[in-house]
């Protein structure tokens, strides 16, 4: 069973199809004894990364997840659910992330050159770790989904993804069972689906 | 590189897509589930459903196709027509879309691209305009362009971009059905203003249409067309395909 947590951040409405479309099990759930009781969870997110992190601390499911996270459950968060797994965030300020990879969360605006877009928008291809169990269903210039403004830095050990955009962004890390995914694998067709079910299979 | 986007609109009136469509292998295809899926699997980039219904009936037919659409479809659907307040975009948002696209609603209520943008991040917000050149002046025009504002349409699309309009779909009402080619100096008039995505929309006809616009404006990022595509004048894959040989990066 694959939990999807609930901590009122986001539209969970993609999310919950694509994995129902690969035959997954799901449960939407703020409830630290389901998580616990999930074999993978998935931590999603839209919206800014201090508000999510105080929802997350407020429930008490920061704590929860780092506990599950240290027992080896697989864990993979989703755009802004994968910002907050780093350790800090610098949207509006400077905010404590999870902690879970580490590395930190900083402007696109501060790598990528100055007549380009923001946010990083539309369908782009992902230059892939191909030994990454993620990835096991993917081919060579596949591409996803993104939309963001900002990207996780400081972490080049555990970037196993990234996609060219004026400059190279991370778009998706790695580090132990915790997973990330910068982009939308709910919105990137055949092939997001093909991300959800080797998550599934790890 | 980010692709260049392709984007068919599909017309919805009470559950149903509008305008006669012929398409080999497809059973039903007034059915905009059927439509959907065959659009995604063609490697369209994105779909936009456009509630043309005027009924509280059918626009509750309307919100439980799109439920139905993306429940097995998984690209970015974009829902415009009928949205004028931010219980609207909530109506939407929760039945799968992920962007809504205003028009009118924008025009009769100042605020509501700003509080849509408050609530939902910028990104969920696309402004559609009409715009038609009134004595050498682009106007934008509103009520499916049948009544013209007044309004300066560069300014005006500025001002959206300002308050929190993600994206702008610039459809040239000069150009719309002629099947000439997109309308390049309007387009060129609105990249110059604005630094959020532009949508061409109103005057493909054929490949070279979506060639000729990419490469004569690299700021554009995404063509949208309905009839065109429905009609199998032009078909996706084929435009991917041929966007590709061109240098133009798409997602193939």
């Amino acid at each position: 069973m694959v939990a999807i947590v609930d901590y009122g951040v986001g539209n969970l409405f993609s999310l919950k199809s694509s994995f129902a479309a690969i035959g997954a099990e799901i449960v939407v759930t703020d409830d630290a004894n389901v998580l616990k009781s999930a074999d993978r969870i998935i931590l999603p997110g839209v919206g800014a990364f201090g508000d999510a992190a105080e929802k997350l601390r407020k429930t008490g499911l920061d704590k929860v997840l780092i506990e599950l996270a240290a027992e080896g459950k697989p864990l993979m968060g989703i755009c802004l659910g994968m910002q907050l797994l780093f350790d800090k965030g610098y949207e509006y300020g400077e905010h404590d992330g999870l902690g879970l990879i580490s590395g930190n969360v900083k402007p696109i605006a501060e790598v990528i050159p100055n007549n380009l877009k923001i946010p990083h928008i539309g369908w782009n291809e992902l230059d892939f770790k191909e030994d990454c169990p993620l990835f096991k269903y993917l081919n060579k210039g596949d591409c996803v989904y993104f939309v963001h403004s900002f990207y996780a830095a400081d972490c080049d050990q555990s970037v196993i993804a990234t996609a060219e955009y004026g400059a190279k962004l991370t778009a998706a890390a790695r580090q132990g069972n915790v997973y990330g995914c910068q982009f939308h694998p709910e919105k990137s067709g055949n092939v997001g689906l093909n991300i959800l079910r080797a998550f599934c299979e790890i | 590189m980010i692709t260049k986007r392709i984007i068919p609109c599909l017309d919805v009136r009470d559950g149903r897509v509008v305008k006669g469509i012929n398409f080999e292998g497809l059973k039903d295809v007034s059915s905009p589930v059927e439509l959907a899926k065959f659009y995604s699997d063609c490697g369209a980039d994105e779909l936009v459903f456009y509630d043309i219904t005027a009924s509280s009936d059918g626009r509750k037919l309307f919100t439980d196709i799109l439920c139905e659409t993306a429940k097995s479809v998984f690209i970015p659907l974009t829902v415009g027509g009928g949205i004028n307040t931010v219980a609207d975009f909530d109506r939407v948002l929760k039945c799968g879309a992920d962007k809504v696209s205003v028009n009118s609603g924008a025009i009769r209520n100042p605020n509501l691209i700003y509080d849509a943008a408050k609530l939902y991040g910028d990104q969920c917000v696309v402004l559609s305009v009409d715009v038609k050149r009134v004595d050498g002046k682009f106007c934008v025009f509103a009520k499916g362009g049948r009544e013209n504002t007044g309004m300066e349409a560069i300014g005006w699309i500025k001002r959206c971009v300002d308050s929190g309009a993600g994206e702008i779909v610039v459809n040239s009402i000069d150009t719309d059905g002629v099947k000439g080619g997109f309308d390049l100096e309007m387009l060129e008039a609105v990249c110059n203003v604005v630094n959020v995505p532009v949508i061409a929309s109103g005057g493909a006809g054929n490949i070279d249409h979506f060639i000729q616009l990419f490469k004569a404006l690299p700021k554009v990022d995404a063509g949208l067309a309905a009839s065109i595509f429905h009609f199998g004048e032009v078909k996706i894959s084929n435009l991917k395909q041929e966007m590709k040989k061109q240098g133009i990066p798409a997602r193939v």
